[in-house]
């Protein structure tokens, strides 16, 4: 580990674990934010996976690829709509079995192709500018999905607090019936942001299968989906802290990983213990100022909307 | 409903589902195999289910065999395994270590009831205990690898710190060591069997540290694809991963339980059943190695097969000595070599390994 070298290598690797969480956390924030809580983001992750997976092996054109991932993870959503918001079931448990349910259809999906490799995404590779020491290949050398989703992120956040959509969007999320009575479609505009969570999810799931370990294996996601779930908490439904917040928690992984390479005398299980130590020490923080959560928390989160009432 | 109890409910929901797939037939015996991963995982799981498909195939409608795949270790897995107890079950393999303590408590709720329980060390009258010598092909694996790097250093991905874990990484660098005194072997702890991206970013860390060789004792087969991607070498793990690196494996250590899964589940149907201890190495056919890879020089794979002969009739022993432990004390002396307790509790590194072991 002489002079900063090592930097480069780390901030590469980081990149990789953070981006699916990016991913599936702007999703399900913008799920949220219209006051549904969708438990079901590793199901609709692993079936955007395999869907992205087999599109690309089939194919070979990965732009498809991504495209029927996030189609694959809409219509997941969609189904979750169905039962919530129109059959008016419980958000916790319908989502709970969206998990399960995802689990499940994505191994069944993807049984033929269970030890197939594919190619990795290709990356981005400018002469002159991705050849720049250090930043070069940080900056100019990704896959076209990581600069996505620094473009998701930034427009998420534009359309929520710069566009008269979003401000409806937030509205819905904060009192339906208020939102209701001045005309909106509180259903429609739920099923709308769903669906988005939904899209997100699986191009994060593809993002797995196509370019961070490229290949296809049941349950693969092993638990991301649930991190990214908990992102937004940490975020306290924030997007620009919901990118923050991934790439801190991909980076710590990485980090406490190149220490035990390195030999550093730390025990691992403390490095391993360190992201959820600062995921909680991060809630503590921003508790103590209870103004901030509540300004930026949906108030109507997890509530059914009864449109007669 | 709080967030906390969503992985009994996952747990539950899946018990549930499996034991009304396995209501329908009532004629044949029951046998049960509960696994830590995915059958898809194409490591560890799947080589158990290839196990559980030869006694299905072997012993036809004499027997119907069930599984539970995913299942978390610790209080989860008691569940899972005392459904499938209840369930009428007449024999049930748990596959990971982590079953040790639940098969017990459920094997003394349910006498009848036969157990076989994989790598760990606890016994009952109704628990057999059996494993493989993997770490014997860890030492031939070692003899090749300290052959080919060029860096002398080499990767290992641990998952957690057991003696089942350790015993490998020792026996891979007693054997590098023999052949390349300079090898250094660095370890990175992910703290899970099964997750592809952390396994990934393992292996990309220990690259970026300078290892040119990478080993894992982790299920899926990330590692050997950036191993591929990264131009360095690896060795797959429970099965043949070459098609996820066609130019990076040197070959795999291959578990094969088919021979020993199909003896038992005949012994328990025949009353012959009897709770032992089976730990087999090459010999038994219980480990075994993938085709070597065609880069590696003919004589050092004439090195190997002379390891591997030695090992099957007694004439090499991987922990003889002389050599030390990781703080220079003395593992075993000339002429010695560690018996089978001292391997199956061993939790301390040799020299070479770098880093600290967690305790």
């Amino acid at each position: 580990m002489a002079g900063f070298d090592w930097i480069v290598p780390v901030i590469l690797t980081m990149i990789t674990a953070a981006t699916p969480l990016v991913f599936a956390g702007i999703g399900e924030l913008i799920t949220e934010k219209s006051g549904v809580l969708n438990l079901g983001v590793e199901g609709m992750m692993l079936v955007g996976a395999v869907t992205g997976f087999i599109t690309a092996t089939v194919t070979g054109n990965y732009f498809l690829a991504v495209l029927a991932a996030a189609f694959a993870g809409s219509v997941m959503a969609f189904l979750f709509g169905v039962l919530t918001l129109s059959l008016m079931a419980n958000q916790v448990a319908t989502g709970l079995a969206l998990t399960l349910f995802g689990v499940g259809l994505s191994a069944l999906m993807g049984q033929e192709f269970v030890g197939m490799p594919v190619d990795p995404l290709d990356k981005l590779y400018i002469s002159g500018l991705t050849d720049i020491p250090y930043i070069g290949p940080i900056i100019f050398g990704q896959d076209g999905l990581v600069y996505l989703s620094f473009a998701v992120v930034a427009a998420v956040s534009w359309f929520l607090y710069k566009t008269k959509a979003g401000l409806i969007l937030r509205a819905v999320g904060d009192s339906h019936d208020a939102a209701h009575s001045i005309g909106y479609s509180v259903i429609g505009i739920r099923y709308l942001a769903v669906m988005f969570g939904g899209a997100m999810s699986g191009i994060g799931g593809a993002y797995l299968s196509l370019a961070y370990t490229p290949m296809w294996a049941e349950n693969m996601t092993a638990g991301r989906g649930w991190i990214a779930l908990a992102l937004i908490v940490f975020a306290t439904w924030k997007p620009g802290l919901v990118l923050i917040g991934a790439y801190m928690f991909g980076g710590i992984t990485i980090l406490q990983l190149h220490a035990q390479a390195a030999g550093l005398d730390v025990p691992s299980q403390v490095l391993s213990m360190l992201p959820y130590v600062a995921t909680v020490l991060v809630l503590v923080l921003i508790s103590k100022d209870q103004s901030r959560i509540r300004k930026h928390a949906p108030a109507c989160i997890g509530k059914i909307f009864h449109p007669a009432a | 409903m709080t967030l906390k109890s969503i992985p009994s409910l996952l747990g539950a929901v899946a018990v549930a589902g499996s034991m009304l797939m396995g209501a329908t037939a009532m004629a044949e015996d029951k046998i049960g195999f509960v696994y830590v991963g995915p059958v898809g995982d194409h490591g560890w799981t799947y080589r158990h289910d290839l196990g559980r498909q030869a006694v299905q195939n072997e012993l036809g409608d004499k027997v119907k065999t069930t599984f539970v795949e995913s299942v978390k270790e610790g209080p989860d897995s008691e569940r899972v395994i005392r459904q499938m107890a209840a369930d009428g079950h007449k024999l049930i393999f748990t596959t990971s270590f982590g079953f040790m303590n639940p098969t017990l408590k459920v094997a003394k709720q349910f006498p009848d009831v036969k157990f076989e329980h994989a790598t760990g060390y606890k016994r009952a009258d109704n628990v057999s205990a059996y494993s493989a010598r993997f770490y014997e092909g860890r030492y031939v694996v070692g003899k090749i690898v300290g052959n080919m790097t060029k860096s002398n250093v080499i990767g290992y991905i641990g998952s957690f710190p057991i003696p089942e874990v350790v015993r490998g990484i020792n026996a891979l660098t007693l054997a590098a060591k023999s052949v390349n005194p300079d090898i250094k072997v660095k370890v990175a702890w992910v703290s899970t069997w099964y997750d592809p991206g952390k396994e990934a970013d393992a292996a990309k860390a220990l690259i970026d540290q300078g290892a040119d060789v990478i080993l894992q004792h982790t299920d899926s087969p990330a590692p050997l694809q950036v191993a591929e991607e990264r131009g360095v070498w690896a060795v797959g793990q429970a099965s043949d991963m070459s098609r996820f690196a066609p130019k990076a494996q040197l070959t795999a250590i291959i578990d094969d339980w088919d021979g020993y899964y199909v003896a038992r589940t005949k012994a328990a149907l025949d009353g012959s059943w009897k709770s032992e201890d089976t730990w087999g190495g090459f010999n038994t056919g219980m480990v075994d190695l993938a085709p070597y890879n065609k880069a590696i020089p003919a004589d050092l794979i004439a090195l190997a097969e002379k390891t591997r002969n030695g090992i099957e009739d007694g004439s090499i022993l991987p922990f003889a000595g002389p050599f030390n432990k990781q703080d220079g004390s003395v593992g075993a002396k000339d002429g010695e070599a560690l018996d089978d307790g001292t391997l199956l509790g061993m939790n301390w590194y040799v020299e070479g390994v770098e880093g600290e072991l967690p305790k």
